[in-house]
């Protein structure tokens, strides 16, 4: 996993609340093996829509997801995660995150920057005048930024300390988890013989 | 120290804890399925990583498989290449694998339970959201991503943060007709999507206890639909029935050992939870949605809200929305909305007594002219049980699609699908924009309007019908 320290870039204004991982990426494009090429599936049936705030090119080089509350609700789906990311997401900030989204952006390396509601507004209005204006994630200070001068928005964001240590780090998961394997192995001789196993 | 039912589960399996980490906890139970796993193996292939405990894993075929013609060749080719995937994998490192045309096979979230795998006390994960339908025996159960299951498959543990814990008190009881799915629909409509957030969530009162294993298992089976990140019911003598004889039930000293322990997995008297949230079930009714979220719903009685009653803005931009999309004129009486297909399956209620309860409304109807119902059992085990008691035949007579076991329409990842701007009432658990088909309209539904519904071709309840004519 690539580490992210600070992270600048296009962000587009997505004014949609309850945007739930089915809008992400909708069933019929889960079907790949593999973890790459989700980016055709990313708001798919919004995308055909030519009005659709992604298919303006001011935001063709967009990183940074600029979403109404509740953002991934729904199905587990982790191919929400990789479709932003292989569109080209590296960021996204929204006053309220799904709990698995949330999670599941935190393993794959999408940083989810959780900001007050009036803050999400405030860079909405900042992308409206300035269309194609970037945002900053600057995940070592936990600060989303826009602008510049009196009216610059800089505020904070939530993300929990370590998941932001893991991403500052670049860390996988698994590699971590392993090291403690003696732990697991002494934790494994002490569970009841009755728990059921799938293969005797 | 005085603990809730899911604290005492949570704790009985943290492998290590640290200051500033979230807690390492060991899982009993992982099941898998052929959409999300695919890129977990790869990742252990990558790292030249084992599974460490493949008897503690599971596979089925279910999201994306056929329900007719599942003995021969699959036809979708993507499909196809995630259950040869899964296939290769589950030989590569060892895992049980219940395949198209096993007796086993079917939803995962039907599988476990049937078998006996799913047992009080668990910890159950999956990389699907619904395994928090598990959480009706009293494990904790709930959802993966991808990445995570690799975790587990890797190291049997899972990093968590320890929820908070909410308690949902549902006292009285049902009235006659109304259901489990009813209830929690209306708790969904009650809380909204967001309402369970960060917690685990523990149903009791005299209504949950009353339900039976099936009826426990929808109501959990649908936390996830308003954000918790489980539900779980204490382990009763109903749940204990219902458990005993399964193929993988402990036997013997083991049961009586297990039985003992389960018995402790109540929550304690003077425990408290982060929340509380408090229903009265002696007053709910048939309910069904209208919008394009779980918690956009109202009862069948009622009509299509009008978008500006709603005090907040942004659920009345939401209901403009949905209204628009689901292509429905608000005021509208709920009974007067005609559906064009009608679903009868899925993890929330394709169990046996689902079936059983569908077929009881629909005997000696015959579906509406204009409308197709289509039954989907969740497993074959189910399917072929359905079939010695005749049920099947009462589907087919009636002029349904009796089909093999699998998701379906429930996510329309296999040729189950809604056509663009085709409604339905499904029995599934979600009726988000497109969820059963590009375009589709879905009302989420129980199992009684489902049926009374694919009889009349307009929502309704069994209520609605014309009495049978029996012959003398
Ligand atoms: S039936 Fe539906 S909700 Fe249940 S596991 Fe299958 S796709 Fe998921």
């Amino acid at each position: 996993m690539d580490k992210f320290t600070s992270h600048t870039g296009v962000a587009v204004p997505l004014k949609r609340s309850n945007v739930d991982t089915d809008q992400i990426i909708p069933a019929v494009y889960l079907k790949r093996v593999t973890r790459s090429g989700f980016e055709d599936g990313l708001f798919s049936a919004w995308r055909s829509d030519p009005d659709f705030v992604l298919n303006k090119p001011e935001y063709a080089s967009a990183s940074v997801l600029v979403a109404g509350p509740d953002f991934g609700t729904g199905s587990s789906r982790e191919h929400a995660v990789w479709a932003l990311q292989n569109y080209g997401f590296r960021a996204v900030i929204s006053s309220r995150f799904a709990d698995i989204f949330r999670g599941n952006s935190g393993k794959a390396g999408l940083v989810a920057a959780q900001v007050d509601e009036k803050v999400v507004q405030r860079i909405w209005d900042h992308l409206d005048e300035h269309p194609g204006a970037t945002v900053t994630v600057d995940l070592e200070s936990r600060t989303v930024r826009a602008g510049e001068g009196p009216d610059a928005i800089v505020d904070s964001f939530d993300i929990d300390d370590y998941t932001r240590w893991r991403l500052l780090e670049g860390l996988d998961d698994v590699g971590i988890t392993l090291s403690h394997a003696d732990v697991i192995s002494e934790f494994e001789t002490s569970r009841p013989s009755w728990k059921p196993l799938t293969q005797h | 120290m005085a603990k809730t039912l899911a604290e005492k589960v949570w704790d009985e399996h943290v492998v290590r804890s640290a200051e500033g980490e979230p807690d390492l906890l060991y899982i009993d139970l992982h099941l898998i399925h052929e959409v999300t796993s695919p890129q977990a193996f790869d990742g252990l292939r990558l790292a030249g990583r084992p599974v460490r405990r493949p008897d503690l894993t599971l596979a089925t075929e279910d999201h994306n498989v056929p329900t007719i013609d599942w003995d021969k060749p699959i036809a979708d080719p993507v499909s196809k290449t995630q259950v040869d995937t899964l296939r290769n994998n589950a030989a590569e490192f060892g895992v049980r694998l219940h395949p198209l045309g096993d007796i086993e096979q079917g939803i995962v979230h039907v599988v476990g339970p049937q078998l006996g795998l799913t047992q009080p006390g668990m910890t159950i994960v999956c990389g699907d959201s619904h395994t928090s339908t598990h959480g009706a025996f009293g494990a904790i159960a709930f959802g993966i991503g991808t990445s995570e299951v690799e975790h587990v498959l890797a190291t049997q543990t899972l990093m968590q943060a320890k929820p908070k814990t909410m308690a949902v008190t549902i006292n009285g009881s049902l009235p006659a007709g109304v259901t489990a799915k009813d209830m929690v629909l209306t708790l969904i409509t009650h809380t909204g999507t967001g309402g369970g957030q960060g917690y685990i969530v523990e149903y009791r009162g005299q209504a949950i206890e009353e339900l039976s294993m099936e009826g426990r298992m929808t109501v959990c089976n649908m936390s996830i639909e308003w954000g918790a990140k489980a539900g779980l019911i204490a382990p009763d003598q109903t749940t204990f029935d219902y458990i005993e004889g399964k193929p993988e039930a402990p036997k013997g000293a083991d049961w009586d050992a297990a039985v003992a322990h389960w018995k402790t997995l109540v929550t304690d008297a003077d425990a408290t939870y982060d929340e509380e949230i408090v229903l009265d079930a002696s007053v709910m009714t048939p309910f069904v949605t209208w919008g394009t979220n779980p918690g956009q719903g109202v009862a069948l009685g009622g009509t299509v809200p009008v978008p500006a009653d709603f005090e907040e803005e942004q659920d009345r931009v939401a209901a403009e929305k949905a209204l628009e999309y689901m292509g429905l004129e608000a005021g509208t009486p709920m009974r007067e909305v005609r559906v064009d297909t009608v679903f009868v399956g899925s993890c929330t209620n394709g169990r046996i007594e689902d079936l059983r309860l569908a077929a009881e409304i629909i005997k000696g109807h015959k579906v509406a002219e204009g409308t197709r119902l289509l039954v989907v059992p969740g497993s074959v085990r189910v399917r072929l049980q359905a079939m010695e008691e005749g049920l099947d035949k009462v589907f087919s007579d009636a002029g349904a699609e009796w089909r093999g076991a699998g998701c379906s329409m429930c996510l329309g990842m296999n040729p189950d699908q809604l056509t663009p701007g085709e409604r339905s009432a499904s029995t599934s658990n979600r009726n988000f924009e497109g969820r059963q088909g590009k375009g589709g309209r879905t009302h989420l539904v129980s199992i009684p309007v489902a049926a009374a519904t694919a009889i009349r071709g307009t929502l309704s309840s069994p209520a609605d019908l014309e009495p049978v004519h029996v012959e003398a």
